[in-house]
């Protein structure tokens, strides 16, 4: 029996696949801008309650609209409602929108498209032409019904949007899945008589993450977008509740006279998607393995 | 005078990783109307070289650092681009390595082809196209006024490199430069297209810039070789000298590594039968008539082959893309589904076998991929990889799981210390060692290697040859070897089996084989090996060492 | 090619009459009748109402009835808009719709693949960055906030243009085309970079360069064609996107198109007119995608020549 690892070959470090993405995402001062973008905005979010400096419902009828100033950072509404304070609550919904929408793609997206991948054949065929016809439907259109004929629910509205971006997900985890699945180290495991659960686990999900990964990061300003677009046409977010969304709409009613209401959420939706754009395009660099080849 | 003179060629790459030098003080000329055959292995620096000189290397990363590139008196690296860019294609013609690749999929083949013509010689397109039509019937393409209207892909691959050829040659250039024109295709148009550039140079008298890996092919067509190793030349001069007194040690490995010669210690095989193949038929469904056709043309890709492999014996398995020698291997380890007949492994049939009973015998019974860089799965270090068939099949627990891994490094010629590191950390070579390891880690009786080496530099593949023959003997291993090249499956197979077109046309001992082929495809494909020269004192074995 | 085409058609009815199913299904399942809201109604008057929608009828014979209007291309009357019917509303509004949406795309994709491919002709320079740096703005300023501080700034501010109507005013189409066009014309900017830069590593592009053809002959004639295939591929969801963007461009500049018919519809919870609107809507966008991989097929010769062998 040879000895163990002996003194004298000390086993070298390997660098992984996701070491190297890292390292290549460190140095893209872009993408690491836009994730300290998105940090630092969730903390504001989820500490709001506690740190707005007014509050949410706070009005001050005297003063009416101000344009930014001292005690109000960017301004005050038409009943004198400081804007901070309503961009941040703002910001809660639609970053939890965001979030939890992304969330229901991803899991419906990924499951879908992994069975679709994986069982191939006539499974496949009949999964993936199920999301062509989705595909092929007028989504917008159907939420706005949506939200015209059950009312304007929160809860609903995660659903519907989920439900539209999956389909995108799907597509993309299944095309990785069935690439993969032709490749010589899936066919390696399964004659090594490897059972499929590990095949799937040690072999396929591992690799099908990073794509994933990316995609999400592009999921959530889509989503964000959407929420805004339908807030913007009333079938959103209702008052007493908030969005950005909400906000620019307001904001475009009295723009010609108070534009910061106008222009403070929208700078906010603005950077939130530059952030998360930026932050999906670096990790696309970063562990797209079709980039790393220079 | 010469036709190019090259001095002192310096092209470096600025990457991320630092910078690399691929091409570090090269200098050559080429007369008219001479081969020069550039020779190297991949990465040596030899395509760097020539795509330098007509500035089509990618730029950046790339820099051309320093040199002169004198072609009939004019400097090609120091000119305008545009006084440069009125020579390519007009005076200096090139032809590139992947015809699938190379030529535009959304143009068809008269209007590339005419593409020279209209822009350095002002032909109009009525002239340009006549011209088009003789010169693809000058490359051998038949009825040529009609195919002058398809596109690529209506072509195959041979076709298409004569089209490319065509192309090089359409505005009569003085020299031709072809990086490695005949690597990405069978053996038989190999040979046809390799007598077609040699009957046009002759006839044109042009001077040919030949690039290629493969010193057998160069052996019978240049008149000059400049052997490269990492962006330097070796060693220059006529073509009988470098094969018959190489002076660089360099050369004489690369001429060594050629397998050559038969089996150097035929091994003895039983008489037991380990594998029984009985007319095994697969079959693939074609579904490119989408679902509105319901045509259900199935292909065969292999057709009622029945073979016989001995326990102890390494048999070949030789055919042509498309031959349906992969699939035959697949269809053994049940790795495809078989449409008809049976495969007796050890008494067993495996065919419909279901998954319980089939995985234990999947321990028996083992593959080596062709390409090391899709065969391993990227996020598992070398122990991952090994570890895994060891601790699956219950052949090692969690203690002793480290020791048998590094027993395996050492049995097929790993550095221990690499134990923790990922595949995209080793060299094609490497790779391929851990996929043997991989391989032979469940101590398997039968292994099934796919094209095995024919992805790797011929030094390498040496190597790898060694290596396999070594383990084989040690573990006394049952392999079916698989290969499109001849010369390799004569080194390393006890018996070589033939397949074309899906059926299996002929099955002999190896010298048998190649001393008296019973079947004419078998004769054609034998005959189109590139013959090195005949010097019998070369044909060694390849170095025994094993790393 | 025809019989791709046929096929292709083939698919689109089941879709559209998912499309009309669930539109149907999800409208009649609305909580509240159309006629409920309002003030009281005497009961006589609600039964001639509803007996002149065929609401009296059980929901399949509606299903079906209504099926056989549109089979004759009838979406049946309005519900808000009593004596028009939606047909009207929808030839009304349709041209404006389609013309807002002709002038975008236009914005969209002559700007988008312009941009994309000078940036992708020097990638990691000036002229790849700042391309591609408008077009992350563009991406970034949704419809709804771009539209607004163009108003405010050119309308508004510099007062350049006029900032709403339709047809009324000289100019008064400029700002609703570039706001509806230029979130498209960034993911065109994109995409088209990014299908140039994949293209011009092929090896075919190499060929054509040692053919020693002018540079110009090789972006425009060797690369463009495979560089633009996942633009002419995204077209049809562009168009799908173009008429729900309408929905806002037209509520914010205040012209009478389909699209702020459908949000006025929808907020007036005039049901045919929701149903009409969505079949109709629905039915140009699977003709849109149609369209759009029949071209995607078009201009790739394999793709082509794969299908006329599988004859």
């Amino acid at each position: 029996m040879v000895n163990p690892i002996s003194a004298a070959s000390a086993p070298e470090k390997g660098t992984s696949l996701w070491r190297d993405g890292w390292v290549r995402l460190r140095k893209n001062h872009l993408a690491l801008f836009g994730l300290a973008v998105m940090v630092f905005f969730c903390v504001i979010a989820l500490l709001t309650p506690w740190i707005a400096p007014y509050g949410y419902e706070q009005q001050n009828l005297q003063l009416g609209a101000s344009p930014p100033s001292a005690a109000h950072w960017l301004g005050t509404d038409i009943f004198g409602r400081d804007m901070l304070t309503r961009i941040m609550y703002g910001s809660r919904v639609s970053l939890l929108v965001g979030f939890v929408a992304t969330g229901v793609a991803l899991v419906i997206g990924v499951l879908w498209g992994t069975v679709a991948g994986y069982a191939g054949g006539r499974v496949d065929a009949v999964m993936m032409r199920l999301v062509d016809i989705l595909y092929a439907l007028p989504f917008m259109i159907f939420i706005v019904l949506l939200m015209v004929v059950f009312g304007r629910n929160i809860l609903l509205l995660f659903l519907a949007i989920g439900a539209v971006e999956w389909l995108t997900m799907a597509r993309i985890v299944r095309g990785q899945v069935q690439n993969l699945r032709h490749q010589e180290f899936i066919e390696a495991a399964f004659s090594m008589g490897l059972s499929r659960w590990i095949i799937i686990r040690r072999h396929l999900i591992p690799n099908t993450l990073g794509p994933v990964i990316v995609y999400t990061t592009l999921t959530i300003p889509n989503v964000m977008l959407l929420e805004a677009f339908l807030s913007f046409l009333g079938l959103g977010i209702q008052p007493p509740q908030s969005s950005w969304g909400l906000l620019i709409s307001h904001g475009v009613e009295s723009m010609e006279e108070y534009p910061w209401l106008l222009i403070f959420p929208g700078l906010a939706l603005s950077i939130t998607l530059f952030a998360l754009n930026f932050l999906g395009d670096g990790l696309r660099d970063a562990l797209d393995p079709k980039a790393s080849k220079d | 005078m010469m036709l190019l003179n090259v001095d002192n060629l310096n092209v470096h790459f600025h990457t991320r990783a630092g910078v690399m030098k691929a091409v570090d003080g090269v200098s050559f000329s080429v007369d008219h109307g001479e081969i020069l055959a550039i020779v190297g292995e991949s990465g040596s620096g030899k395509s760097v070289t020539c795509y330098s000189l007509l500035n089509l290397i990618p730029q950046p990363p790339g820099k051309i650092e320093s040199g002169i590139a004198l072609f009939e008196g004019r400097d090609l690296l120091s000119m305008q681009p545009d006084t440069l860019r009125r020579i390519r294609g007009n005076e200096i013609g090139i032809i590139f390595q992947d015809p699938m690749t190379s030529l535009n999929p959304y143009l068809t083949v008269g209007e590339q082809l005419i593409e020279p013509l209209l822009y350095h010689r002002n032909l109009n397109r009525q002239q340009a196209l006549k011209r088009a039509v003789t010169m693809l019937d000058e490359v051998g393409i038949a009825d040529p006024e009609t195919r002058i209207h398809n596109y690529p892909h209506e072509f195959s691959g041979g076709m298409r490199q004569r089209v490319m050829i065509a192309m090089a040659m359409i505005a009569e250039p003085k020299l031709l430069i072809c990086d490695e024109p005949t690597t990405a295709l069978d053996v038989t148009i190999q040979a046809q297209i390799l007598s077609l550039i040699k009957a046009l140079q002759k006839r044109r008298i042009i001077a040919v810039i030949f690039i290629s890996h493969d010193l057998a092919v160069v052996a019978s067509l240049a008149d000059r070789v400049a052997v490269m190793k990492e962006g330097r030349i070796v060693e220059t001069g006529p073509v009988d000298d470098i094969f018959q007194k190489p002076r660089s040690g360099y050369t004489r490995t690369l001429l060594a590594s050629i397998p050559s010669g038969s089996k150097p210690h035929p091994s003895q095989p039983s008489d037991q039968p380990l594998l029984l193949i009985d007319r095994l038929t697969t079959c693939f469904a074609d579904n490119s008539g989408g679902w509105l056709s319901r045509q259900k043309a199935d292909k065969k890709a292999v057709n009622e082959v029945s073979l016989t492999i001995q326990r102890g014996e390494i048999l070949g398995l030789v055919g042509e893309s498309g031959s349906g020698k992969s699939t035959l291997g697949r269809s053994i380890l049940q790795l495809v589904p078989v449409t008809s007949g049976t495969v007796i492994f050890d008494g067993t049939d495996l065919v419909g076998l279901r998954q319980k009973r089939m995985t234990p015998l999947r321990r028996r019974m083992q593959m080596i991929f062709q390409d090391p860089y899709a065969s391993l799965n990227p996020r598992m270090t070398v122990f991952d990889c090994l570890a895994e068939p060891l601790l699956y099949h219950g052949l090692a627990t969690r203690k002793t799981v480290t020791a048998q891994v590094l027993a395996l490094m050492d049995d097929v010629g790993l550095a221990r210390a690499a134990i923790r590191k990922y595949p995209h950390e080793f060299s094609g070579g490497q790779r391929q060692r851990i996929a043997i390891g991989r391989a032979i880690a469940t101590k398997p009786e039968l292994i099934i290697a796919d094209e095995p080496v024919s992805a790797l530099d011929v030094t390498i593949q040496a190597q790898i040859l060694v290596l396999i023959l070594a383990l084989v003997e040690k573990h006394n291993l049952t392999m079916l070897f698989i290969s499109h090249d001849l010369s390799v499956v004569r080194y390393i197979a006890d018996r070589i089996a033939v397949m074309h077109h899906g059926e299996l046309v002929e099955i002999a001992e190896t010298e048998t084989l190649f001393a008296n082929p019973g079947h004419d495809y078998s004769r054609k494909l034998l005959s189109a090996i590139p013959a090195l020269s005949t010097n019998p004192t070369l044909s060694t074995r390849p170095p025994t060492k094993l790393v | 090619m025809l019989r791709f085409i046929l096929s292709r058609l083939l698919q689109a009815i089941p879709v559209l009459l998912v499309v009309i199913t669930a539109t149907f299904l999800l409208v009649r399942c609305a909580p509240g009748g159309p006629f409920s809201a309002e003030k009281a109604v005497p009961p006589e008057v609600v039964r001639a109402l509803e007996a002149q929608y065929r609401l009296d009828q059980p929901i399949w014979q509606q299903y079906l009835s209504y099926l056989g209007d549109l089979a004759h291309g009838e979406f049946g009357p309005s519900f808000r808009y009593p004596g028009r019917t939606v047909n009207e509303l929808i030839a009304g509004g349709l041209p404006i719709t389609a013309e807002l949406a002709f002038y975008a795309m236009l914005v969209a994709i002559l700007i988008g693949v312009c941009a994309g491919v000078i940036a992708a002709l020097r990638p990691n320079t000036p002229q790849d960055y700042l391309p591609m740096s408008a077009a992350m703005l563009g991406i970034c300023m949704p419809s709804f906030l771009m539209g607004p501080l163009l108003v405010l700034v050119f309308g508004i501010w510099l007062e350049w243009l006029p900032v709403s109507g339709w047809g009324e005013l000289a100019g008064d189409k400029i700002l609703p085309a570039i706001t509806l066009g230029t979130g498209y014309a960034a993911y065109i900017a994109r995409l088209s970079r990014g299908g140039m830069l994949e293209v011009m590593t092929q090896d075919y592009i190499r060929t054509a360069r040692a053919k020693g053809l002018p540079e110009r002959v090789v972006v425009l004639k060797h690369a463009l064609r495979g560089g633009l295939i996942p633009v002419v591929a995204f077209l049809g969801p562009a168009f799908a996107g173009l008429l729900s963007g309408s929905f806002v461009v037209e509520t914010i500049f205040q012209i009478p198109g389909l699209g702020r018919f459908y949000v006025q519809a929808a907020f007036n919870r005039d049901y045919t007119m929701i149903l009409g609107t969505t079949v109709f809507f629905a039915t140009l966008i699977v003709l849109f995608n149609l369209l759009s991989d029949i071209v995607a097929v078009w201009i790739n010769p394999k793709l082509r020549h794969q299908l006329s062998r599988s004859r």
